[in-house]
């Protein structure tokens, strides 16, 4: 009840700064009947109608997790932000051995398993990316070896 | 006979020892993934695409892989539904209601092997299918102007809407968020960007596989994390596997109607897979005697019905995908971002212009057909082997495919930033029961969509009434129409069974 109304209205406010995004949409002089601007508006309409039957007409709550689980999922989402930034400037190996193995923590909290899925990981995918499809990836930081 | 020219024309391409070699690399990668618990076709499709476009295979040959892996995944689906009562996607879940009894009754390897007959006829029939009927509604295809492909749109938008989800509003939300997706960037027409608020990365507008690979791979991620992994890797010991010929020959009649039916929901754009298996397992346990066939008790024709169906939709949905460039399901949708990626047109003019690769690819699933059925039968312990890998290692693995796929696609942190925040979009949703599969869509077809309104408003000048100007679109409106608004009042006749529990 409370997930689905609340989500109804997260939609409609989505819509309606889509929509004000969609009506700042600059036009060129050459423009056909439709123009860039219909379509966009239309979405936006047909979305707020479905946040209002979401807000009027919700299903049951899922079953939302604990305080513990959503932290190990914030941990695990930061772990791979940090990866997403991490991978040009310290190449492939160790960002992802340490990601790998963060996020195999995250599932089964055993750290001798967790660590060696890491370093496993990330020197296999590292051979096969490498070696078998030939993908251009750099192991580790430039001027290391 | 210009079918048989046709084949002849396609087994040339398909039994070149390369793309032998890589039809029978696909169906080996793509029964692990479908074996995996946690990996479905479509986003075991999904975090390939990236990997197989930097290969720098051609058209035919990435096609040949993909679909290969598609294939394969649809057979593979059924190891994880049977040994571990968990589906490995939507149209699995049919599977497990009569697979996992079975399995618990020390009647694994029956089910296994009947199972991956029925795959095999499916799969077979619906190839067969896709060779009589694609070119037939090629050439209907060509009468097709921008109102009718407008129209077509909004049927596959709606048909997955009305009948493969649970709740209009929430599936219509879903297109229309994947719509609305698809306007970022700059506009065809105009050629001026359109909602990028201003930043660089968001004029190409955003990536579909990036979406993609976001949504069902690393959502899938973030399912087992909350999870902790649970309920993975239990299983049940499968001993000897042996060739229940009695009641393969039985279920010769419950494959032959699975087929028909399951190839049909396929070919409905937007409905896709999930649907056939569903409307098999149904409309057989109807014709077996309803509640007291024993199916959902571990009825080996229980196992037949979903599989035959699953795989006839995999292949029949197929159809309007390379006819019309309109998928029927989650994982259509995904290998027609495929096509996309590889510079491919799907659409009437494929036929024509381009044969051989449509041809190629009806070969090489033929092909790829024999070589599932060997390695699923006699072979299937290999794959069970599989089954054990822990949920600790695959899932890191998966994501740390998923983002060198695209990292190598792209070479951008953006991308990489964007799936995250796709992952996250896609865990949510799922936990609040609004469907993926047409954002997907939405974000696929969402400028062809709008360029069609826009060219069918150009050519009437803008006169509202041309979109309703012939009996092709006037008839794709009202199946639009009736797809989204009759499953309201049949959701109360047509129950969804519920997956067992232990």
């Amino acid at each position: 009840m409370k997930g689905d109304r609340l989500f109804g209205v997260v939609v409609i406010l989505g819509a309606l700064a889509y929509a004000a995004g969609a009506l700042q949409i600059q036009t060129s002089f050459m423009s056909d009947p439709v123009g860039s601007k219909t379509f966009p508006l239309v979405l936006a309409g047909v979305a707020v109608i479905c946040g209002l039957v979401m807000i009027f007409r919700p299903e049951a709550d899922p079953d939302w997790p604990g305080l513990a689980t959503l932290g190990s999922l914030a941990i695990s989402v930061i772990v791979m932000v940090g990866y997403a930034y991490a991978i040009k400037p310290l190449g492939f190996m160790l960002p992802t051995a340490l990601c790998a193995a963060i996020l195999s923590f995250q599932i089964s909290p055993r750290a001798v398993p967790s660590a060696l899925t890491g370093v496993g990981l990330s020197v296999g995918l590292f051979i096969v990316f490498k070696f078998a499809l030939g993908l251009g990836l750099q192991p580790f930081p430039k001027g290391w070896f | 006979m210009d079918l048989l020219a046709n084949l002849a024309l396609g087994f040339s391409v398909a039994l070149s020892p390369f793309t032998l070699f890589l039809a029978v690399v696909g169906c080996f990668l793509g029964t692990i993934i479908g074996a995996l618990p946690g990996l479905g076709p479509s986003n075991g499709v999904a975090i390939l695409i990236p990997l197989a476009f930097s290969l720098g295979l051609d058209a035919t040959s990435s096609l040949v892989l993909m679909t290969s892996v598609y294939y394969g995944a649809m057979y593979g689906g059924r190891i994880s539904s049977i040994l571990l009562n968990i589906p490995g996607d939507e149209p699995a879940l049919m599977t497990t209601l009569d697979g996992y009894p079975m399995a618990r009754a020390g009647r694994a390897g029956d089910a296994l092997v009947l199972s991956g007959f029925a795959s095999f006829f499916g799969a077979l029939f619906a190839t067969i299918g896709l060779m009589l009927l694609a070119p037939i509604l090629s050439r209907i295809a060509y009468q097709f102007g921008p109102a009718e492909y407008f129209a077509l749109y909004l049927l596959a938008f709606s048909t997955l809407g009305g009948i493969a989800s649970s709740n209009q509003a929430k599936a219509a939300l879903a297109s229309c968020i994947g719509l609305g997706i698809a306007m970022i960037g700059l506009d065809n027409q105009t050629g001026m960007p359109r909602l990028t608020g201003g930043n660089l990365h968001l004029l190409d507008g955003i990536d579909f596989l990036v979406a993609i690979v976001g949504l069902f791979a690393v959502a899938e991620v973030f399912i087992f994390i909350e999870s902790h992994g649970r309920g993975s890797s239990i299983g049940v010991k499968l001993d000897k596997v042996t060739l229940p010929v009695r009641e393969l020959v039985r279920g010769i009649g419950t494959m032959i109607r699975c087929s028909v039916i399951g190839f049909i929901a396929g070919v409905l754009p937007g409905a896709g897979a999930s649907l056939g298996s569903f409307l098999a397992y149904v409309a057989e346990k109807k014709w077996r005697g309803g509640e007291s066939s024993g199916f959902g008790k571990g009825n080996p024709q229980g196992v037949i019905a979903p599989e035959a169906g699953n795989n006839s939709a995999a292949g029949g949905a197929l159809v309007p995908m390379l006819t019309l460039g309109v998928p029927g399901s989650g994982t259509t949708a995904v290998l027609l971002a495929l096509l996309m990626t590889l510079n491919i047109t799907p659409g009437p003019t494929l036929f024509t212009d381009r044969p051989e690769v449509v041809w190629g690819l009806i070969a090489s699933l033929l092909i790829a057909n024999f070589v599932l059925l060997a390695m699923n039968v006699p072979l299937v312990k290999i794959f069970v082997k599989i089954l054990t890998v822990p949920a600790w290692v695959l899932l890191p693995g998966v994501m740390m495919i998923s983002f060198v796929g695209i990292f190598s696609l792209t070479g951008s942190y953006f991308d990489l930033l964007l799936m995250i925040v796709f992952g996250i979009i896609g865990w949510l949703f799922r936990k609040l029961n609004i469907p993926t599969v047409p954002i997907i869509l939405g974000i696929l077809l969402g400028k062809h969509m709008e360029d069609a309104l826009r060219r069918a408003m150009i050519l009437s000048d803008g006169d509202w009434t041309y979109l309703f100007s012939s009996g092709i679109a006037i008839g794709l409106w009202a199946f639009a129409v009736l797809g989204f608004v009759a499953p309201l009042f049949l959701r109360h006749l047509i129950k969804k069974p519920q997956a067992v529990s232990d």
